[in-house]
């Protein structure tokens, strides 16, 4: 029987499957066709991206030495719902913790807020960077501990006690250099310094990944497309730096026991073969775990043995700097070969007075530089800067001076390839219009001869040997030789010409073996070659700094030095002997015997320091 | 004349459009469960170990029994009904006493080497009682004794499943209650259960969302303001007192304003208090209105006022104050499944999986949220998070405009039926269709409270395609015999 009243309630009926249905398709284009945020949740919740880590490069000196290496590490990860019948006492024995640590460590994996990415069905990290000798014992019992899996990782080894500010050091990112560099994630290493961290990029590598997909356990079910996304990673480039090992260790040997620092320089190449900085310390203590703790400890050392004084240390050159003052007077025509300036004990004028040494007076630029003439300098810089009618005003005066030092490398950082290099000081005319306000050169003369305002770093020093050793031209100097597949940055390998004549730097180097043979440095001289050099005694709050610049042999120079003792007294008592040793160990490949028993003399020749903060 | 014809005239009747969409329904799921189920360690979809394997077994009995049950006349169930009725409930119940416990249900029992869920069988069974029932001559669904006859028809089975722990399926009986409604039953009891479901869903998601810059909560301020609402307009649509009606919404819309006003520009409090007490003031002058009058209208609707108002506090206190143990036992028996990974975990991941899928889908075999199990029961009962996954947009409301269409074809079967049975038993069929699809997908799209019931012919399983087959095939029979009517003796 047809029920014809309620018919007009199919509409009903059929307006509810409607309405359900489109409210429906409704709510399916929200979810659907709006932003993508479902989208990369679904990723996230399926991609496990397994990252690869590829092998650091490793480091070897200039002769092939090796210096630092990867040595196999083992983290011991755990799998918590595959533990069965543990014998924990073994366990515990056998990687050398109590009960309790084995407690806690397991409460900290379990705990969701320590350790967010928790799942009884992944493995989890128990241990991390066991190395291979230790692991070596748990590995023969490792079939006995279920649910317990490991997982290879690299720790950084130093196959050398030298060299540890040159090389530097890696640990974990920062959450800083996280959030600055996308390539790395919380947990991978970095360099911090040293060639470690100025060639971070060459040594890391890059990354491999592969693209897993991961079930909601956290468990993996295979590789996504085939392993179509997969990356394989790249081994990281291995360097070979400049440093000779052997030379680096005599150094670091000879001052032991002192502050300061050397730096030796190849002059044609602007390699650096050796950059000791003093007190130094042992690499290895920044292997491994412990390397937080030995930060902490070295941090604290008021002697401050991570700070890198051959870059970072700028001190006044003293002495050593009037060869670039003779360099520049001649150039500018304000001196002569034949030039000879008065020196009664010292520079006096007007009230003005730096004192000086006893030696013949008057006398020309190459005895000056020899018998390391205060007053010939002072009176060459008062000449320049009082010339009105070369320079009208003492500011273009002193700006022409301060091109001259800028263009023989002082002022500015020179590039070296390390990090925390320090520009060192070299006035300019602004600079005394603010601080003196007016000013003349009297004022000022003691920059003539390495004192006053001005600073360098040993490597600056050390440069402007190379520089005089090359005759008026210097290469940005670097501490990596050869990059292994790759090539070293352009900057570094650029020859920069000073502005000063090679003419005049003949007569600075004529001044400079003077020195050696009857001046100042005579007791650098040696029968085996010819040595050119130049003493510095630097005044400053203490004992005065005994630096040495020099190189050998004088023609074809094979290497350029500076030697900077803090608080040594006169350049001749701790800088010019230790420059010659260093020098003939370079040279000649080894000391002679009587040179040894020096070297062994200077190791035990400790200075004291006070232990105020420096 | 007709007689004549036989079978063959039945076979030009049957309604081959209704076929086609079923076909269709039934392709396009096994394309889906092939998706749920892929298993990166076993491509082959065709292999027996594999549930996609296993689906085309059952898809390939259904069409053979869709075909054996073409082959039964209509004659059979008009005589048979009650028997069969009488036999699935003796199976229920001997279900709940004989099956083994699966996950804390024991609903399913083993038959060689599968396992068959009475519960889905059943609902033909009852559909049939039901049409048998409301066939017979003088049947009225005013009389209380009739109407209370067919509601205990469906209620039976309801509370036999309950007691094989498996409530989602039971609650699929309300179905019923649509074909009730087509059959005459009073609209207000159908929305007062819509009223129900709508204070529910409203009240429990918004309950803690404040309303900008007011101390009120959205939940309880919507479900008091429409607990007002429908009952000033049950007074209006069943009473027809104008006055009262005037009085009523004056008094309660106009206290809400003020009070609205009074809360943003002098000072802030929660509105909600005096909605609450214009409520019970309403519902004190209904139940006024109903012994002044001696109108019963007046009591039933003072009633629905009454329960309308406490609604929200009644789920609020169950949900606030039992502590989480009794309330995961509320929902347990209000059918909503337990959720191993803390609140909205499963329906969260189905919206993830569904919102990846973009316009277009990531194509078949393609998406990973499923495959990977990140939504639970994915090939059963959140089937068309793969839908939504692999085939996108375009994929998904197809299917639902499919279904659209089936559901309203299925209408126009029913409504030309010759006799109540075959209109009743319609009715019953398509409202089981309409229910599942109503609350299997809008629990995955996150609209309704996850309840487990499967989406049919989508979900992997033989007990849930075969049901329906059964269900969908006594009908399409019968209507096929709609021209034969004459030949059936008076």
């Amino acid at each position: 029987m047809k029920n014809h009243l309620y018919e007009y309630r199919k509409f009903v009926l059929g307006g509810i499957a409607l309405v359900i249905v489109v409210s429906y398709i409704v709510r399916l284009a929200f979810l659907q066709l709006s932003d993508g945020e479902y989208k990369t949740r679904a990723d996230n919740n399926a991609f496990f991206n397994n990252v690869i880590f590829p092998a650091r490069g490793v480091i070897y000196d200039r002769n092939g030495e090796l210096l630092v290496y990867n040595q196999p590490a083992y983290d011991i990860m755990v799998v918590m719902r595959e533990i069965q019948n543990l014998d924990t006492l073994d366990f515990c024995h056998t990687l050398g913790i109590t009960q309790a640590m084995f407690d806690q460590r397991m409460e900290t994996i379990k705990d969701k807020n320590k350790n967010p990415g928790y799942s009884t069905y992944t493995q989890q990290l128990f241990m991390g960077q066991i190395p291979a000798e230790e692991f070596s014992i748990f590995q023969e019992k490792l079939f006995r501990f279920h649910g317990f899996y490991v997982r290879e990782r690299t720790i950084r080894r130093y196959a050398t006690d030298n060299c540890a500010h040159i090389l530097g050091d890696v640990a974990e990112v920062s959450q800083k250099e996280v959030d600055n560099d996308d390539y790395y994630d919380p947990g991978d290493y970095i360099g911090k310094q040293g060639v470690e961290r100025s060639y971070e990029p060459e040594l890391r590598g890059i990354k491999g990944v592969e693209v897993l997909l991961r079930d909601a356990r956290g468990r993996i079910q295979g590789h996504y497309r085939n392993g179509a996304l997969d990356r394989k990673p790249i081994p990281g480039k291995n360097l070979t730096l400049s440093i000779d090992a052997k030379l680096q260790a005599l150094g670091e040997r000879l001052m032991e026991g002192k502050m300061g620092a050397i730096v030796a320089i190849e002059p044609k190449t602007g390699e650096i073969l050796c950059m000791v900085s003093a007190p130094s310390y042992d690499p290895h203590r920044m292997e491994g775990k412990q390397r937080g703790a030995q930060m902490m400890e070295m941090q604290h050392d008021p002697m401050k043995p991570m700070l890198n004084r051959a870059i970072s240390g700028t001190y006044p050159p003293g002495s050593t700097f009037k060869t670039s003052q003779g360099l520049t007077f001649l150039q500018e025509g304000i001196i002569t070969s034949s030039t000879a300036y008065p020196c009664s004990r010292g520079f006096r004028f007007g009230g003005m007075k730096v004192g000086c040494h006893g030696h013949g007076a008057p006398l020309p630029l190459i005895p000056a530089i020899a018998t390391s003439c205060n007053g010939y300098f002072c009176w060459g810089l008062y000449h320049m800067l009082s010339n009105r009618t070369k320079y009208p005003t003492i500011q273009e005066a002193m700006t022409t001076w301060k091109n001259y030092m800028v263009s023989m490398g002082f002022g500015y950082k020179l590039g070296v390839d390390l990090p925390g290099e320090a520009r060192g000081m070299i006035p300019n005319s602004d600079y005394y219009d603010r601080r003196l306000g007016k000013w003349n050169a009297l004022g000022v003369i003691s920059i003539a001869i390495g004192q006053g305002e001005v600073t360098l770093t040993p490597l600056q020093i050390a440069n402007l040997g190379a520089t005089i050793a090359n005759r008026g031209y210097y290469v940005t100097p670097h501490i990596v030789k050869d990059v292994e597949g790759g090539k070293l940055a352009d900057s570094l390998l650029v020859k920069h010409k000073t502005k000063v004549d090679k003419q005049y730097y003949e007569m600075v180097v004529e001044g400079m073996r003077k020195a050696v043979l009857g001046g100042t440095c005579r007791s650098a001289n040696t029968s085996m070659y010819e040595v050119c050099g130049k003493t510095g005694t630097a005044q400053n709050r203490g004992k005065d700094h005994s630096a040495f610049m020099g190189f050998a042999p004088k023609d074809n120079p094979k290497i350029a030095i500076a030697v900077y003792v803090e608080n040594g007294g006169f350049g001749a008592h701790y800088g010019v002997p230790i420059g010659a040793l260093m020098m003939e160990q370079y040279i000649n490949g080894e000391l002679s015997p009587g040179s040894e028993a020096k070297a062994a003399a200077f190791q035990s020749r400790h200075i004291s320091y006070g232990t105020y903060e420096r | 004349m007709e007689q004549g014809k036989g079978n063959k005239g039945i076979f030009l009747s049957i309604d081959w459009v209704t076929i086609l969409l079923y076909v269709i329904l039934i392709v396009w799921g096994w394309f889906s469960v092939c998706g749920a189920c892929y298993d990166f360690n076993n491509p082959d979809l065709f292999a027996w170990e594999t549930n996609s394997g296993k689906q085309i077994v059952w898809g390939g009995t259904s069409l053979v029994l869709a075909a054996v049950l073409m082959l039964i006349e209509k004659r059979f169930y008009d005589t048979a009904a009650y028997v069969i009725y009488g036999a699935l409930m003796l199976l229920l119940a001997v279900t709940i006493v004989i099956a083994p416990d699966t996950k804390g249900s024991r609903s399913w029992l083993p038959i060689g080497p599968v396992k068959l869920q009475p519960a889905e069988f059943a609902k033909f069974a009852v559909a049939l009682a039901l049409g048998k029932l409301m066939d017979r001559y003088g049947f009225s669904i005013k009389k209380p004794k009739d109407i209370g006859t067919a509601i205990g028809l469906i209620l039976l089975p309801m509370v036999l499943i309950i007691c094989q722990k498996e409530t989602g399926s039971a609650l699929v009986y309300f179905a019923f209650f649509l074909m009730l409604y087509r059959e005459g039953m009073t609209g207000s009891l159908l929305f007062s259960g819509f009223a129900c479901v709508v204070y529910f869903v409203v009240g429990m998601k918004f309950a803690d969302e404040p309303i900008a810059n007011m101390p009120v909560s959205i939940g309880e301020f919507t479900v008091l303001l429409l607990a007002m609402l429908f009952s000033i307009g049950m007074v209006w649509v069943y009473c027809h007192n104008w006055k009262a009606v005037k009085i009523m919404a004056v008094a309660c819309f106009g206290a809400t304003l003020l009070a609205m006003l009074f809360s943003i520009y002098v000072i802030p409090f929660d509105v909600c208090y005096v909605m609450l007490g214009m409520c019970i003031l309403l519902t004190g002058y209904i139940f006024g209105l109903a012994l002044y009058t001696r109108i019963y209208k007046y009591a039933l609707i003072g009633a629905f006022a009454l329960l309308s108002t406490s609604f929200f506090y009644i789920t609020d206190f169950m949900f606030d104050h039992l502590g989480d143990h009794q309330r995961v036992r509320i929902e347990v028996l209000l059918g909503m499944k337990d959720d191993p990974r803390g609140a909205g975990y499963n329906v969260n991941q189905a919206k993830i999986a569904i919102g990846s899928g973009g316009l277009t889908g990531k194509g078949f075999l393609n998406g990973t949220q499923t495959k990977l199990k990140y939504v639970p029961e994915q090939h059963t009962d959140f089937i068309f998070c793969t839908v939504g996954e692999e085939e996108g947009f375009v994929g998904s409301a197809g299917v639902l405009i499919v279904y659209l269409f089936f559901i309203w074809r299925l209408i126009a079967l029913a409504e030309r039926q010759p006799d109540t049975m075959g209109r009743v038993y319609g009715y019953c069929v398509l409202s089981v269709f309409l229910f599942h699809l109503f609350i299997n997908v809008g629990m995955v799209l996150g609209l309704t409270p996850v309840i487990g019931i499967p989406l049919p012919f989508f979900s992997y399983g033989g007990s849930s395609l075969w049901g329906f087959t059964l269900l969908l095939f006594i009908f399409l029979r019968m209507d096929a015999e709609r021209n034969l009517k004459k030949n059936y003796p008076p």
